[in-house]
């Protein structure tokens, strides 16, 4: 290979530093820079003439003019194979406990860890023979990884039709160690490893074709699965003001959303809550595999003390390795929290090129930007025709808690499901605190579509009545109109509110949905009451209220479950009158 | 030693550029002017071009004044020196003692690794019972008091510096009245909380690029003692003055400002002071309360936001009092479960009771008839504000809770307080 092209550093302003070179140079090769006994990861994000402009991922202070930079030619890569389930990595895939280990308490600057150790020993089976033809990320074989079987692909790069030239026998492997060996159409032969790396900024492809998502992601939060739900392979985001609750809502999704795999990008946020999920994750146990949910989670930190320039590749890393689960034919989620964060370091980093800006400072690519991250969300048809899904659920947090800011907006565009959380909600104690009003989503839930419509309604209409009473009090409004309203206060405090703190409250199966949901529709928001007045109105929702709640925390098909419902239905049949139903 | 560069060739806002080699990227310089010495810190390189801005303000330099540079970043001494003692943001003293050099470490270190902190679980007592009994503070939190000028936030953080149960306080004053400075060194020295205490000073009438050391001073030397196994609380005030003194740095030097003048960057500024708040697994911790004023009283001005989006909670302090409505420690369920058994009970209870008390008020001032109900919520709002709420009362948890029992069972029976038939058995008092 030929010498190392390098170059000299000529200015440093932050974490942008401009190097000198004679050489050639590569739009986002990765560079490091030579600072006595430590290297410096950067990457090059704009060239001008012979001056490579990066973006270092660390500290810069004590960075000299005139040091030398050595160009990698690589783009910024992961490293992709068995052993990444239940890790937790920095943006730059740094493992942080190995690092904590050699460093102690502090992250050392230039410290950058093997990913995956290279030493571990797999156990390969091989489900292909030599002589065969294979595409790129088509399956060679597999290893067991926790509780999955994690397919050995052909490198995703390779292009055309390859044949196999010879593959390993079943048996033990580790990282450094030849699995097989490829030929492709001009004779050239590649060696097949259990791992492979791939740049982060470029979407994996190796499918057939990518579909329209349909198949609801069940998340068990009843707010979202039942009207406004997300679909497998869709894309959705969370804005929010401060303390509104997204994070914890991400958490809860991440505990209970029916997917194969989790992967959490926690992007420039408290140290304290990524390290609730660190600490807490390796205990609670999955309910579907039995197993700590640990072991279907890869965690990405990258906490807002952190270099602000691994903030943004942090994202990326998480959606590569997202993928890369997802070509082997698993249901991937990924939780970004916060995409403001990573649009805040785009915006510093473009404040330092000296880059006209956009809307609030905001480089003029933000929009793109955001659209090509979730567009890389999507269910695929995989060569051997199975299917993968890759949804991604973002957070935003607008400044102000003001939705009309570029972030937010940025991100609406591309998003199909909005679950908007308001102050007013959280403040109430309404959890969680989506406000479903403003919210919306573009996928098709497995409630039916009328009842859903409905539930829709008597929410508007509870609101409009609401405003009403603001203005001429309870006395002005008709009796009707007040039962709608009361209809819609039940609605959401029986329905949409969950309790995070109940044991059975804070997850609801689609099953349980689909039965409650049938049950309101039919008993509460149809049929036609006749009360007294507004106070024997008010009173009895009170106590279906009180029946209700009781009723949310018995376990599903229980005896229990079954004692309530009886209880209920026998309020409803005997304190009213009930008219004949109106047919929707 | 080091080379001694005279050549400046711009000076503009706080900020010189000189022509210099082999300077180090945020390396310490020393301006030798006719006023005195000043430290200065280099911000950017661009090529022979170094930029430095002078914390000391650049009045009264002249291009041919003296630039040394250190060779190395902002450094201070740390240590049990530093007990009693007052200082400057650079570190030098402002009392009369000696300059210290010794136990030398270097201030804006690199973050904690996330691996190596632990679950925050331990309680810090105040003896104020709007934070200990309603919005408890917990190691390793970092809390924002929100609040406007003219409000006693600066003697909220001298009781809690006298009061606190913890081992070190540390305090960072930036932009701080002189008056406000005498009060907090005469208040801790009357009350012999001095000694356990480091001041880190800055003070309205110095130049306001001074203050940005004050923070990383502050929790660089906190740190120091954390890792030594030291429960450290840093308190800092005032938190926008700081973030104005970055406003104004980043206009001199020609950045594009994001929202209402601040820089872009004023969210990761922010974030990596206060999330120097630790509880390390193996050693001490940082407990940070900052207050910051919000211009306007207005909770979406920059700096209160960006503040809200890293702080674990808030405290609003409005018309003398923490504000039980609004103000929330966002760790406390974490510890208040396990301090006594009513006290979420008496958490709950007292501040649901108080909430129907401001309802009850407002009724008043509207002229409604008031009914027995209603005059026992006014008699118990006003014992309320007075026992509990005043920043006067210094009670510790036990006695608040007790305090609490009594008022109830002064104020009401205990059907009306909605409180579990359990809890009445176990706690309310008998006659």
């Amino acid at each position: 290979m030929a010498a190392k092209r390098k170059g000299k550093i000529v200015k440093i302003s932050g974490n942008m530093v401009i190097v000198e070179t004679g050489d050639f140079i590569v739009q986002n090769e990765v560079a490091y820079i030579i600072h006595g006994q430590e290297r410096l990861k950067c990457e090059v994000i704009r060239i001008r003439g012979n001056k490579a402009e990066t973006q270092v991922f660390e500290n810069t202070a004590g960075l000299k003019i005139g040091e030398e930079v050595e160009f990698t030619d690589e783009l910024l890569s992961v490293e992709l194979g068995p052993g990444l389930l239940g890790q937790i990595f920095d943006g730059l895939q740094n493992p942080l406990p190995s690092v904590a280990e050699q460093c102690g308490f502090f992250l050392k600057r230039g410290v950058y860890l093997k990913a995956l150790p290279d030493e571990k020993e797999w156990d390969f089976r091989p489900s292909r023979k030599a002589g065969e033809k294979v595409r790129a990320g088509e399956k060679l074989g597999f290893v067991p990884e926790k509780i999955f079987q994690h397919y050995i692909m052909v490198p995703f790069g390779l292009k055309g039709s390859l044949e196999i030239i010879n593959i390993a026998e079943p048996g033990k492997y580790n990282l450094r160690q030849p699995i097989a060996k490829l030929k492709d159409q001009e004779a050239k032969v590649h060696e097949v490893f259990l791992k492979q790396s791939w740049p982060i900024k470029v979407p994996i492809q190796a499918y057939t074709e990518k579909l329209k998502p349909g198949e609801p992601l069940v998340t068990k939060m009843r707010l979202i699965d039942s009207l406004f739900p997300v679909a497998r392979g869709g894309t959705y985001c969370i804005p929010g003001p401060f303390g509104s609750g997204k994070t914890v809502l991400q958490q809860l999704t991440s505990r209970y959303a029916e997917v194969d795999i989790v992967i959490i990008a926690a992007c420039g946020e408290r140290a304290g809550e990524a390290v609730e999920t660190l600490k807490t994750f390796p205990e609670l146990i999955d309910p579907r595999t039995g197993r700590p949910l640990s072991e279907r989670t890869v965690i990405m930190v990258n906490t807002s003390s952190m270099p602000v320039a691994a903030r943004e590749s942090g994202v990326y890393t998480a959606v590569t390795i997202a993928e890369y689960y997802r070509q082997m034919g698993l249901n991937v989620l990924l939780l970004a929290d916060s995409t403001s964060r990573w649009a805040q370091a785009m915006r510093e980093m473009s404040g330092r090129l000296e880059e006209i800006p956009g809307e609030e400072a905001f480089p003029a690519y933000l929009e793109s930007r955001i659209a090509s991250f979730y567009e890389r969300a999507g269910v695929v048809r995989l060569n051997d025709g199975s299917l993968g899904s890759l949804t991604i659920g973002g957070t935003v947090s607008p400044a102000g808690g003001n939705f009309e800011e570029p972030v937010t907006q940025a991100t609406l565009k591309v998003v199909s499901a909005f679950h908007g959380l308001s102050r007013e909600r959280s403040d109430a104690r309404r959890y969680p605190a989506i406000d479903p009003l403003i919210s919306w989503s573009k996928y098709k839930s497995f409630i039916d579509e009328i009842q859903v419509n409905r539930g829709h309604e008597i929410l508007r209409k509870s609101y409009e009545v609401i405003q009403m009473i603001k203005v001429i009090g309870e006395e002005g409004i008709s009796l009707a109109d007040f039962i709608g309203y009361l209809k819609g206060e039940f609605f959401d405090f029986v329905y949409l509110q969950q309790n995070a703190y109940d044991p059975v409250d804070e997850a609801t199966s689609a099953e349980r949905q689909k039965y409650i949901f049938a049950f309101i529709y039919n008993n509460i928001l149809e049929p036609q009451f006749a009360f007294e007045g507004k106070e024997k109105a008010r009173q009895f929702f009170q106590s279906l209220r009180q029946q209700f709640r009781g009723w949310n925390s018995s376990a599903w098909e229980s005896k229990e479950f079954k004692e309530i419902e009886k209880e209920i239905s026998a309020i409803i049949e005997e304190s009213l009158v009930k008219q004949e139903k109106v047919s929707a | 030693m080091h080379k001694l560069y005279t050549h400046i060739i711009q000076i503009a806002g706080d900020v010189i550029t000189v022509e210099a080699e082999d300077i180090g990227y945020t390396d310490i310089a020393e301006v030798t002017t006719k006023q005195g010495i000043s430290l200065a810190q280099v911000i950017r390189l661009d090529g022979k071009k170094v930029s430095l801005q002078v914390f000391a303000g650049s009045r009264g330099i002249s291009t041919g004044d003296k630039v040394r540079f250190l060779g190395h970043p902002m450094q201070i001494s740390s240590g049990d020196d530093l007990l009693g003692r007052i200082f400057n943001g650079s570190g030098q003293p402002l009392d009369k003692g000696p300059a210290l050099s010794q136990n030398l470490i270097g201030i804006g270190g690199p973050p904690v690794n996330p691996i190596k902190r632990i679950i925050p679980n331990k309680m810090v007592h105040t003896g104020i019972p709007m934070i200990d009994v309603f919005n408890s503070l917990v190691e390793s939190q970092k809390l924002p008091i929100f609040s406007i000028a003219g409000e006693p936030y600066n003697e909220l953080l001298a009781r809690i510096a006298i009061q606190a149960k913890i081992d070190i306080i540390i305090l960072g004053g930036m932009g701080l009245k002189y008056d406000d400075y005498l009060f907090f060194r005469d208040t801790l020295e009357e009350h012999g909380s001095l000694a356990r205490s480091i001041f880190f000073i800055h003070t309205a009438a110095d130049p306001i690029v001074e203050c940005l050391l004050v923070p990383d001073t502050s929790l660089a030397v906190a740190e120091d003692f954390a890792l030594k196994g030291k429960r450290v609380l840093v308190l800092l005030t005032d938190m926008t003055n700081f973030c104005d003194g970055l406003k104004e740095i980043s206009i001199t030097m020609e950045q594009v400002p994001s929202n209402r003048g601040y820089p872009g960057d004023i969210y990761t500024q922010l974030a990596a002071r206060y999330e120097k708040a630790v509880d390390f697994d193996g050693a001490g911790s940082i407990t940070i309360l900052a207050v910051s004023t919000m211009p306007g009283d207005d909770v979406t001005h920059p700096v209160p936001d960006n503040t809200g989006y890293i702080t674990e909670g808030q405290f609003y302090l409005k018309n003398k009092v923490i504000e039980p409505f609004g103000s929330l420690s966002r760790l406390k369920q974490l510890v208040n479960g396990k301090t006594r058994a009513d006290h979420r009970t008496i958490m709950d209870t007292m501040i649901q009771l108080f909430a129907s008390y401001r309802e009850t008020l407002e009724k008043q001032t509207m002229g409604f008839v008031m009914s027995a109900w209603d005059r026992k919520l006014l008699h118990y709002g006003r014992r309320f504000e007075k026992e509990m709420m005043s920043l006067e009362v210094n009670l510790s948890l036990e006695k608040a809770l007790d305090l609490g029992w009594e008022i109830l069972a002064e104020c009401f029976n205990p059907e009306e307080t909605a409180i579990k038939k359990s809890m009445v058995e176990e706690y309310w008092p008998k006659k």
